[in-house]
């Protein structure tokens, strides 16, 4: 067997998620052994409330982990301050939620172009990125829309531009069809599939849908903060 | 990192003009309440000292009766003499001058106005002791004085009241029984919260006596105005004259004074303290409106916190770090503040001036008061501004995006 030369992308071992303390203590997580290598794509499914969210999340840096290790091509993410995975997330993630999460009376343009900002990227180079990224989700048209004046489907796909403007390693997309009707469901993972053939972006999806999970080729699934199954499809 | 979070926070003000404004009005009005109300008081407070000022230095009147304002108590109680005054000027040190005043209610006439005026029978130093300054002609001098001679000065009541707007300098009066010519016309004094000090007409001691309403005993004087020396100690003075009116009024020990000083820098600092007190009371309501402004404020953040909560977790997830959060939040808050306080502080410039104008006090830009006022409204927007934020910036981003 070939043994791959650079640590995995992302490398999760014996991972655990409690929220609260005490008598109210609830444990999401319950020891989350994974590894995912750069360039996969990845649906995580399971039912509700198993905790495919919660471990979005700290795959994202968004919440931190109570216990166990995870290392992010090679980094120990647990070791890192706050200050270092605000870094992380801005130059290594990029993150599609179920509720779009864009900055209201905000137009697409700014939305997509606000990751490059704090990228210290110039004017200009944001401009021409964040017109492309929107133009590459078949927006160009919406540039000054705000998101009170775009479709569902609309809004997900500025999400996506805004996530994929930095062109980041991985892309954490937390239901991202849940909001949307079957023919948006497949523009949106269409966008997805593309993005993690054509720049090489490796992407997890957490979903509810088969017919979503039929675009990645590798099916995590989830119950009661444990992994049950991982399944390659051929 | 500074400009980049100048840039998002001008266009994040940009995105939200109603709660802009509404901030900046909190602050505006705060600060342009709290500067026109200082800056007015200290113009009242001023304006009272410049006519107290007007009153006299220094000045201490001597009267009959025991008290000042007890008029039954001065009923056959014996008046002063000429002598009385030029003893006190020659025995007691640390005294200017000291001016004997006769006092009368007499009809005066010029051509077809007539009117009742308060006649002064004085000696030519009254006028440095009441610090009376000439608009026209001159004052009446000690050879005036020696002579009886029918002049008088006049104050701007009574010559707008007899002349109009003529010159009065030159011209015939008749007061009383005797006509009397106009030597002088005084510069105005203005009410100073106890009566027009412009009505009066003052002349030579004598020629009242002599001319108008006849001498009939030593005990004519009603008051003796006495000026006391820069620097003097007021109470001492009022002690050594007390005690020599007593010697002079051959007062026994066990008798009350009969006269009584009354101390114009005394009522002078009651009054300045008043206004002052005033001025302190006002600045104390404007510091309550903008507490007000910045309970206004601390609303609408308080208001627009879920928003903003959610905006902070947006922007953490998509790599900000908290530091560049907060710099923006603290950049927007010390902006909108800034705005405010300046509009406040030109706003109040417009109010001082006018309504210093109508209510006839003096104006005078007060730079340490706007100062505070703008530093005080910087604080409290800054405050009230980034407290929120950075509750918001210390959540995981995902609790903040959560945040309900
Ligand atoms: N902030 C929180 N505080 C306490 N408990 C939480 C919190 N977030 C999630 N949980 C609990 O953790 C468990 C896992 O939640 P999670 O959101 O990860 O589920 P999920 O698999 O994403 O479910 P769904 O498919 O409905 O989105 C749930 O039982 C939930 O009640
Ligand atoms: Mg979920």
């Amino acid at each position: 067997m070939n043994q791959p030369a650079a640590s995995p992308l992302i490398e999760l071992r014996g991972l655990t998620k409690t929220y609260g303390v005490g008598d109210a203590a609830f444990q999401a997580l319950k020891g989350i052994d994974l590894t995912i290598q750069a360039g996969e794509f990845v649906a995580i499914m399971g039912p509700s409330g198993s905790g495919k969210s919660t471990l979005m999340n700290v795959l994202g840096c968004l919440d931190t982990p109570t216990a166990g290790s995870y290392h992010y091509q090679g980094i120990a993410v647990e070791a890192l301050n706050t200050n270092e995975r605000s870094l992380l997330r801005r130059y290594a993630l990029g993150f599609v939620f179920q509720g779009f999460n864009l900055l209201a009376r905000t137009s697409s343009l700014d939305n997509v172009e606000l990751p490059l900002l704090y990228r210290g990227v110039s004017r200009q180079d944001r401009l021409a990125k964040a017109v492309a990224a929107l133009t590459s989700v078949g927006l160009p048209t919406k540039l000054r829309s705000t998101p009170a004046e775009l479709s569902g489907g609309q809004q997900q796909r500025v999400a996506i531009a805004r996530a994929n403007v930095t062109e980041p390693s991985t892309l954490f997309a937390d239901e991202p069809t849940g909001n949307l009707d079957s023919v948006t469901t497949g523009d949106v993972m269409e966008l997805l599939t593309r993005l993690n053939l054509d720049r090489g972006i490796t992407v997890l999806v957490v979903t509810h849908d088969d017919h979503v999970a039929t675009f990645a080729r590798r099916t995590v699934l989830i119950k009661d903060g444990l992994i049950e199954s991982d399944v390659v499809r051929p | 990192m500074i400009w980049n979070a100048l840039a998002i926070a001008l266009r994040e003000i940009g995105r939200n003009l109603t709660r802009a404004f509404l901030t900046v009005l909190g602050i505006f009005i705060g600060v342009a309440a709290i500067i026109t109300m200082v800056t007015l008081g200290q113009g009242a407070t001023l304006a009272v000292k410049a006519q107290i000022s007007n009153l006299g230095n220094n000045l201490l009147t001597l009267r009959p009766g025991a008290g000042f304002g007890s008029r039954t108590a001065s009923a056959g109680v014996p008046h002063f003499t000429e002598k009385d005054a030029t003893i006190i000027s020659e025995q007691i040190a640390g005294i200017a001058a000291a001016a004997p005043v006769r006092t009368a209610s007499l009809s005066t006439i010029y051509l077809q106005n007539a009117r009742l005026s308060a006649i002064t029978g004085t000696t030519p130093v009254y006028f440095q002791i009441n610090k009376w300054n000439l608009a026209e002609g001159r004052f009446f001098s000690e050879v005036d004085l020696r002579s009886g001679a029918a002049v008088c000065v006049i104050g701007n009541t009574v010559r707008t009241e007899l002349f109009g707007s003529d010159n009065p300098v030159g011209v015939k009066i008749r007061i009383g029984k005797a006509a009397c010519e106009v030597i002088g016309l005084l510069v105005p004094k203005g009410q100073a919260g106890m009566g027009d000090q412009d009505d009066t007409i003052i002349m030579p001691l004598s020629a009242l006596q002599r001319r108008l309403i006849g001498k009939n005993s030593e005990h004519d004087i009603n008051q003796i105005s006495i000026s006391a020396q820069d620097g003097v100690d007021g109470t001492a003075l009022i002690t050594e004259i007390t005690s020599l009116m007593r010697q002079r009024r051959n007062l026994q020990p066990n008798q009350d004074n009969n006269f009584n000083i009354f101390d114009t820098r005394q009522i002078a600092e009651t009054l300045g303290a008043t206004t002052q007190l005033m001025t302190m009371l006002l600045a104390a309501v404007a510091g309550v409106s903008l507490l007000v402004g910045g309970i206004g404020i601390m609303n609408i953040m308080l208001v627009s916190v879920t928003e903003r909560t959610r905006e902070i977790g947006i922007r953490l997830a998509i790599g900000a770090t908290a530091r560049e959060v907060l710099l923006q939040f603290l950049v927007e808050a010390v902006t909108l503040s800034c705005v405010g306080g300046l509009a406040g502080i030109v706003l109040a410039f417009g109010l001082c001036a006018g309504l210093a104008k109508i209510i006839q006090v003096p104006f005078n830009f007060n730079l340490q008061i706007n100062v505070i006022a703008f530093l005080f409204s910087a604080a409290v927007g800054v405050l009230f501004g980034y407290t929120p934020a950075r509750r918001a910036a210390r959540l995981n981003p995902i609790d903040a995006l959560r945040h309900e």
